[in-house]
């Protein structure tokens, strides 16, 4: 009972294809699993906007949307309502034909990424031999659409934030790559497939996912913070944030487009937070062995909306970083930690198990923080504050 | 000459050819992004997944992102714009389509009775790793070498020397 | 025609036009473009011999093309770093302003 139900979708799909003649049963299998892609995250995209400005209204000790619907709930459709119907206002000197092709090359880039994204047991759109891979050329496509966004729109404020934003991504993703790379040296693999099914044993009811290594939980820091910065959210949305540049290099878009944007940056952070789930947290596998009975789709879905959250609660917590410390931060801390995480794992492959590789690796991975806090904190101290002109 | 290979080959030559015909250079990478994609899914339709793969991160990704700073940083409004091809446009292609025409005539003078299509090779990741680990380990060391040579370099060049002339 | 030779042919002809663009364009990044798109081509020739060879498993052609890629990337990288310090010198990007060694 729990099996059928846990792979309700495959024999749906099964069931499906039964009708269709054996030679078009290949590409019908790759149009439904599509489908079923483009119908959920969107709708996923759709509660998570309506969960942030709850959420942050809530952080922000007031309330968000509550006037459409019992507790706002209807909010998203007032907002798709309102983007559809706007103007698509396209300024004169802008060049029209790449600034209609970049929210599209977002979106369909964002899309790409699902493929290999295992999202239940034997649910993946393709088992992609190099899908680790796979997943990080989509996402350097969408550097490019950012830039054809900013450029495009020949708008000084948009070219800025363009710039910033495309400069975040890069160093960003050198430090997103190295931290996967340390899952991918102890699993073996580039298939999301395989390493999710590395991730599914228990050993007395506790999982065995790789956030519970001590390279593995550095490795998840670091790859958050390095999808913070490449969907630029807060706390590094300098490039869109707008008290500082006026939603940067999307700010000549209107209506639809804007929306398409919108969505499609939503997308990329689901996809990461996907991957980030594959990687680390176990894709589809529950906590503990005695809850097993529960579909993996559902597990899927929740550590996506645990992961969503947690971004939420980053975003109405923590203040923007300046465009130079965002990218100290990037290439001073979390480069050098990456190549470190990569090291403790090497470490950790080749000794034998046991209570020493534990407290090795931690070692390795926790001195340099340590010794970091102990060197900021020496430069500052902590006092009463005095204001100096406003006595 | 499958009907896939006939459409990504079309897709792969406009993109190139309007790379180096249009006018203006952020148009140019642009369509040279779609070339450099459509010889990604050439790789892929070969079976180089792997290949494919890293050329779609490292060309799309890197090169032409790289390029397309390098046109923002250089790029100064003059009032008339400059043409855009140089004045030995003429030899230049006719330079060019001779180089083409050696290379067609040699490849349609070689062996048409080429062997048919081996079977899929099937190759993994780890094969690709092995073999990077154990017969190439030189050449990927070099490799590093070059790469941290390379990035400094360019480093170097590029930074501004503002500092130095004061 | 071969498959093969299709794929010959295709890369023959991206060679020619990197080359074409190459040596008639004016602003260097162009050039520079045109310069990769010929290492492309070579590149495609090296997977194309080596999906239709006698022994795909030895993993040859994939070698050379990853080394190939790798090494464009680092030789765009400092072309590019090459043509900001001659724009920060000379002012343009025109190649053909820029035909004295002098100053």
């Amino acid at each position: 009972m729990t099996q059928t139900l846990d792979q309700i979708f495959v024999i749906a799909k099964a069931w499906l294809l039964g009708y269709l003649p054996v030679a078009a049963r290949p590409l019908a299998s790759a149009v439904l699993c599509v489908i079923a892609i483009v119908i959920t995250f969107p709708l996923l995209f759709a509660i998570t906007t309506w969960l942030e400005r709850k959420g942050l209204g809530r952080i922000q000790n007031r309330l968000g949307p509550n006037r459409t619907g019992p507790f706002g709930l209807f909010q998203p459709i007032a907002d798709a309502i309102k983007s559809l119907t706007k103007e698509d206002i396209v300024p004169l000197t802008a060049d029209h034909a790449v600034h209609f092709l970049a929210p599209l090359l977002l979106v369909a880039a964002a899309f790409l990424a699902y493929a290999v994204l295992p999202v239940g047991r034997n649910m993946v759109l393709v088992n992609l031999n190099a899908g680790v891979l796979f997943f990080f050329a989509v996402g350097s496509v969408v550097e490019l659409s950012v830039f054809m966004a900013g450029w495009s729109s020949r708008s000084k404020y948009s070219l800025l934030g363009a710039m910033r934003a495309i400069a975040q991504m890069i160093s960003y993703e050198v430090p997103l790559v190295l931290a996967t790379v340390a899952v991918i040296m102890q699993a073996g693999s580039l298939s999301t497939v395989d390493i999710v099914n590395q991730q599914a044993t228990y050993t007395h009811t506790l999982p065995h996912w790789f956030v519970f290594t001590p390279w593995g939980f550095v490795g998840f820091v670091l790859f958050m913070i390095a999808a913070t910065a490449e969907s630029n959210r807060s706390p590094f949305d300098l490039p869109e944030g707008e008290s500082e540049i006026i939603a940067g290099y999307y700010i000549e878009y209107s209506g639809f487009k804007f929306a398409l944007f919108f969505l499609g940056e939503y997308l990329g952070m689901f996809a990461t937070s996907g991957m980030a789930i594959t990687l680390f947290l176990g894709g589809w596998a529950a906590p503990f062995s005695f809850l097993t009975w529960i579909p993996s789709y559902v597990w899927f879905f929740l550590k996506l909306l645990a992961l969503i959250g947690f971004f939420i609660w980053i975003r109405g917590t923590l203040p923007r970083l300046r465009m130079d410390q965002l990218m100290n931060l990037a290439w001073e801390f979390v480069l050098p930690m990456a190549l470190l995480n990569m090291l403790v794992a090497g470490v950790w492959h080749f000794m034998p198990h046991g209570l020493l590789r534990w407290l090795v690796c931690t070692a390795i991975v926790a001195i340099p923080c340590i010794l970091l806090a102990a060197g900021l904190k020496r430069k500052k101290k902590f006092q009463v504050r005095t204001y100096q002109f406003a006595e | 000459m499958t009907a896939a290979f006939l459409i990504l080959a079309t897709l792969t030559v406009a993109g190139t050819a309007a790379a180096m015909g249009l006018r203006n250079a952020v148009h140019c990478v642009l369509a040279l992004t779609v070339g450099f994609a459509g010889v990604a899914a050439l790789y892929l339709q070969l079976d180089a997944q792997f290949v494919g793969f890293t050329q779609v991160m490292v060309y799309v990704g890197a090169v032409a992102i790289l390029a397309v700073f390098a046109i923002m940083m250089t790029h100064s409004p003059t009032p008339v714009p400059l043409p855009a091809y140089s004045r030995h446009w003429l030899a230049g292609s006719i330079v060019a389509a001779a180089v083409f025409a050696v290379l067609a005539w040699a490849i349609r003078a070689g062996s048409t009775s080429a062997p048919c299509l081996p079977p899929q090779p099937g190759i993994s990741v780890q094969q690709i790793g092995d073999a990077l680990m154990h017969r190439y380990v030189l050449p990927l060391e070099i490799m590093g070498l070059l790469l941290t040579a390379a990035l400094i370099g360019a480093v170097v060049i590029a930074m501004d020397r503002k500092e130095e002339s004061k | 025609m071969s498959s093969l030779q299709s794929y010959l042919l295709l890369s023959a002809l991206l060679f020619s036009i990197g080359l074409a663009g190459a040596l008639t364009r004016r602003n260097a990044i162009l050039v520079l473009i045109g310069i990769e798109l010929m290492l492309n081509a070579a590149n495609l020739n090296f997977i194309a011999f080596w999906r239709y060879g006698p022994t795909p498993s030895k993993l040859t052609g994939i070698m050379f093309a990853i080394f190939s890629i790798s090494v464009a990337a680092a030789e765009a990288a400092v072309g590019l770093g090459i043509i900001l310090a001659a724009y920060r010198h000379s002012k343009t990007t025109d190649l053909d302003q820029m035909n004295s060694l002098k100053g």
